[in-house]
């Protein structure tokens, strides 16, 4: 009796067994799929993305209006009030031989009608708008989202401004007297885009020599590409 | 034989089809549907996940112990569509752009274990990637035609950034109506593709009635002949 008992616990754990070695089985396989299928596409994904943003940034500085690697000079900035960021952000410098053509900031503005609205802000060094856009928002379909380059042409509304043209009274969306058109049906997108903008203005203002400052404190975050170019002094001989 | 694979495929089509009877995967569904483009990128991931999670669960299927299929179910479906997520990434970067944060919706898609379950752990190889197919391709009908009909009421274009999926050649396929159309808001937000939704559902109804009706009529001409 107690034999067959035995036996009968022994089928168990044979078949606890199988049936866990099953899984494990197939975890591992998912595991392996998904990590080679990572390995496979992880250069052609980081290629597309640095493609986009760089896109993005043309859209913005056109590419023959500077010829430094605008992806590779770029510089931290930490998160500020004035820009509306809450975290830290990366800005873009565009230069043409020695002489500094425009920064590329992101900028946020907070009071949106749906939330934050994402904007990429494109500033000259004379201290003119080379253009914004908007990178994310979630604005109402058809009406805030005009703000967005893929429904309207108002955001280009802003290229060539500067804080004094207009001026401070003129930083605002015709309602309140201002110079930029708002959209029918929707105030509180266009108003807090504008806000935002010029924000970003009054800080390229303040910030404007540090924002230009050449590469070299954070030389090391970027120098994935000059890494086999510069000798490494750690290196054995 | 031929009847089985016809069956599966009707059942598919239209029968059992996923969004307008089994009404599965509705989050999705619902989500991606503002335009033409979009429903037809999720459902041609959404058709691909079927196909390759039927294959592979009614290849493994004389292995598969009961009482873990449902993990094993999972952990195939997730990988599977990982996979695709990350091969959309690198080769179709733009309109990863577009539906990249609908594809993991697409493991919440209850349809696709449902197929699993129902189907391919039952089923032989070619029946199960039919079976996946046809589901697939059901929904994706779907998620096109509900697209269209918001983009064309809240938009009042047809097939706008087609260039995402076609290249430069889906440029051209972009149809607009009315130059002054200012887009019906509805349409676009969410209760836009629940009244959609609704509205397929009772065409579809309709439809089967009909033929039901029809049906019966042929049948009661044909009930002594066969008898």
């Amino acid at each position: 009796m107690s034999d067959s008992n035995t036996q009968t616990s022994n089928i168990q754990f044979k078949n606890i067994l199988i049936t866990a070695s099953l899984l494990m089985f197939f975890a591992v396989a998912g595991a392996l799929l998904v990590g080679i299928t990572f390995i496979q596409t992880e250069d052609d994904i980081e290629y597309n993305e640095k493609l986009t943003l760089l896109k993005k940034l043309n859209n913005i500085i056109p590419s023959e209006a500077y010829d430094n690697d605008l992806l590779l000079d770029t510089i931290v900035i930490e998160a500020n009030a004035q820009l509306g960021t809450s975290e830290d952000t990366v800005a873009y410098r565009a230069r043409k031989g020695d002489k500094d053509v425009a920064v590329v900031l992101s900028s946020v503005a907070p009071n949106g009608y749906n939330g934050s609205i994402y904007m990429l802000v494109g500033i000259n060094v004379d201290g003119t708008l080379a253009g914004v856009r908007v990178v994310k928002h979630r604005e109402t379909p058809g009406l805030g989202d005009a703000v967005s380059i893929t429904h309207s042409d108002w955001i280009l509304s802003f290229d060539k401004k500067s804080l004094s043209d207009p001026d401070v009274k003129g930083w605002k969306v015709k309602r309140d007297g201002g110079v930029f058109d708002q959209f029918t049906g929707a105030t509180i997108t266009p108003r807090a885009v504008v806000k935002a903008v010029h924000n970003t203005l009054l800080y390229f203002d303040a910030h404007q020599a540090t924002l230009f400052s050449k590469p070299g404190t954070d030389g090391k975050s970027n120098s994935k590409g000059q890494d086999n170019k510069q000798p490494d002094s750690k290196q054995p001989e | 034989m031929n009847e089985d694979k016809l069956l599966i495929s009707k059942n598919g089509l239209w029968n059992n089809n996923v969004a307008l009877v089994q009404l599965l995967g509705l989050c999705p569904l619902l989500a991606v549907t503002g335009t033409v483009v979009n429903g037809l990128g999720l459902g041609i991931a959404t058709l691909m996940t079927l196909v390759l999670s039927n294959s592979i669960v009614s290849l493994i299927r004389p292995w598969l112990k009961t009482e873990i299929r449902i993990p094993v179910f999972v952990l195939i479906i997730a990988s599977i569509v990982t996979t695709i997520e990350l091969a959309m990434n690198a080769w179709f970067h733009d309109l990863y752009l577009v539906l990249g944060i609908f594809i993991p919706l697409i493991v919440t898609n209850c349809s696709i274990i449902a197929r699993a379950e129902a189907f391919a752990s039952k089923n032989n190889l070619l029946d199960s990637a039919l079976d996946g197919f046809m589901m697939g391709l059901g929904f994706t009908l779907v998620l096109v035609v509900l697209g269209g009909m918001r983009e064309l009421i809240g938009f009042g274009t047809l097939f706008a950034n087609a260039q995402l999926m076609f290249g430069a050649a889906g440029e051209s396929m972009t149809l607009k109506f009315g130059e002054n159309y200012d887009g019906f808001l509805l349409a676009v937000l969410p209760p836009g593709a629940f009244i959609g939704l609704g509205l397929l559902i009772a065409i579809k109804n309709i439809i089967d009635k009909k033929q039901s009706a029809k049906q019966t009529v042929v049948v009661q001409d044909a009930e002594p002949a066969a008898s």
